[in-house]
């Protein structure tokens, strides 16, 4: 049993888009707050710190987690992923990123990191998702500006463009 | 909108998060999934001094199909048992009921026993549970005990649990094919304004409601069929004592129990 004292912070120590990192954390601190201000991976937005708009959505050992709803001491050994381990390299974007910015999937942004993230997860396991299915997973998700018509045609666009090219086997995401 | 201080447990076994769920009771709350209880603390609606942390003990993640039943360990995630294989078989009503709880982000962490816990008077979940009939397993330090889905749902976000207890899992009888669901919710994931659930009986049928009364609430009728049935729906959806508030008025959820009523009983009872 590990038991952490609410007045004391403690070391995590965890994987953040391939590279180990740590930080120090008290037990009440959550993931989102401890992305940003203890790491410095501002790239995971906050909207509503309640579970309810996405824009802090990540992956934790594989699977989505809001980070708002997650402790930072919970994570501890995992493997995380979060939008900045999206791009392939520092000036280019990845398929789906790109697929974005071609349709104006996005105005302002606010909501993109975390719609990202659950649309990165879904393709992976879902290479040929149905619109419906790009609907419901966006359900997940609250954009305030754009409006979900673009999100869900960049969608559908990477989902194709990622197809072809598992068909002429490139594994470049 | 951040959590006040507690201490945080990270249970390695069943029996330290009994043990540390008796020393403080009322004072500790067990974190599963997080999908409910973190926003509570968030808000400050829940200020625990102690949280136990369920999600790394192994033998509670686990699915146990046996005849006649389906026992669903505490930590098992939502996610998890949508993807059994064999879900649709043993689970009809779940397998049917559980994409309405939440969405893919939130059922990835979120577990059963989790919302059963939690008794939010919308949920999927515990409506299932008293449309089928389960029960759930509660352990205390040297105590087990039994309760009966109709039982334990006490009020709105309140339960027969003890501060002290742990849900250890739920069981939920299995095999029904004859179950139907539907559900009316502003978007789809969102709580659900009016959730209904039919299960075939013996001798009729049960039609459970979820979303007006305070707790999911089931009736056992015979083979209703044109103005009998009419007339139980009608009745029934003024027992559940809807009321107005910002999702839709008392009326609109009435004309909803009745009119998803008397759809899913005439497709079970076909
Ligand atoms: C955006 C969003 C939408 C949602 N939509 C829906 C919806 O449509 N329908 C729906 O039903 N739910 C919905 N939920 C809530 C659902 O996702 C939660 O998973 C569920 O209510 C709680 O399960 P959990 O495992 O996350 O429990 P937690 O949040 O960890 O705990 C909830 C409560 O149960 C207690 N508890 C948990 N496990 C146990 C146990 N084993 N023994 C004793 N006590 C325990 C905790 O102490 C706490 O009081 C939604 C949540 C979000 C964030
Ligand atoms: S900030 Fe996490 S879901 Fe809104
Ligand atoms: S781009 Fe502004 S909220 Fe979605």
């Amino acid at each position: 049993m590990t038991r952490l004292s609410s007045a004391q912070r403690h070391l995590v120590r965890f994987t953040l888009n391939g590279k180990p990192v740590q930080g120090e954390a008290e037990p009440r601190l959550l993931l989102t707050d401890f992305l940003r201000q203890t790491i410095g991976a501002t790239g995971t937005h906050v909207g509503c710190e309640h579970g309810v708009c996405g824009a802090c959505t990540i992956t934790v050992d594989g699977e989505l987690a809001r980070a708002c709803l997650t402790l930072a001491v919970q994570i501890d050994g995992c493997e995380l992923r979060t939008v900045e381990g999206l791009a392939p390299a520092p000036d280019r974007l990845g398929v789906l990123q790109a697929a974005f910015r071609r349709n104006h999937a996005l105005q302002c942004g606010f909501c993109t990191a975390g719609i990202l993230m659950s649309l990165d997860h879904y393709l992976r396991a879902h290479p040929k998702p149905s619109e419906a299915e790009i609907r419901d997973l966006l359900s997940g998700h609250l954009c305030r500006c754009t409006g979900y018509t673009p999100i869900v045609q960049a969608a559908l666009e990477a989902a194709a463009e990622l197809a072809e090219l598992s068909r002429s086997d490139h594994r470049d995401v | 909108m951040k959590p006040a201080a507690f201490d945080y447990v990270r249970a390695e076994t069943l029996g330290e998060a009994i043990e540390v769920l008796a020393q403080h009771g009322g004072d500790a709350r067990i974190i599963a999934g997080g999908q409910s209880l973190m926003a509570m603390l968030n808000m400050r609606l829940a200020r625990p001094k102690v949280l136990i942390d369920i999600m790394r003990l192994r033998e509670l993640d686990r699915i146990d199909s046996t005849s006649g039943s389906v026992k669903i360990g505490a930590g098992v995630r939502q996610a998890a048992l949508l993807a059994w294989p064999e879900l649709a078989t043993s689970l009809p009503l779940l397998s049917k009921a559980l994409p309405w709880t939440g969405h893919a982000q939130t059922r990835s962490r979120g577990t059963v026993c989790g919302s059963l816990a939690h008794a939010d008077p919308s949920a999927e979940l515990p409506l299932a549970l008293v449309a089928l009939g389960g029960e759930l397993h509660l352990r205390s330090a040297g105590k087990q005990r039994k309760v009966a889905a109709r039982e334990f749902f006490a009020g709105m976000m309140a339960t027969a649990r003890a501060d002290d207890e742990l849900i250890e899992a739920v069981s939920f009888p299995s095999g029904n094919a004859r179950c139907a669901f539907r559900e009316v919710a502003r978007r789809h994931g969102d709580f659900a304004i009016v959730a209904c659930a039919a299960v075939a009986t013996k001798d009729g049928v049960r039609f459970a409601v979820g979303g007006v009364a305070d707790v999911p609430t089931a009736r056992d009728w015979p083979r209703l069929e044109g103005s009998a049935l009419d007339d139980a729906l009608n009745g029934f959806a003024h027992e559940l004592d809807a009321r107005d508030d910002v999702h839709a008025t008392a009326r609109y959820r009435r004309d909803l129990v009745r009119l998803i009523g008397r759809d899913l009983v005439r497709e079970v009872l076909q």
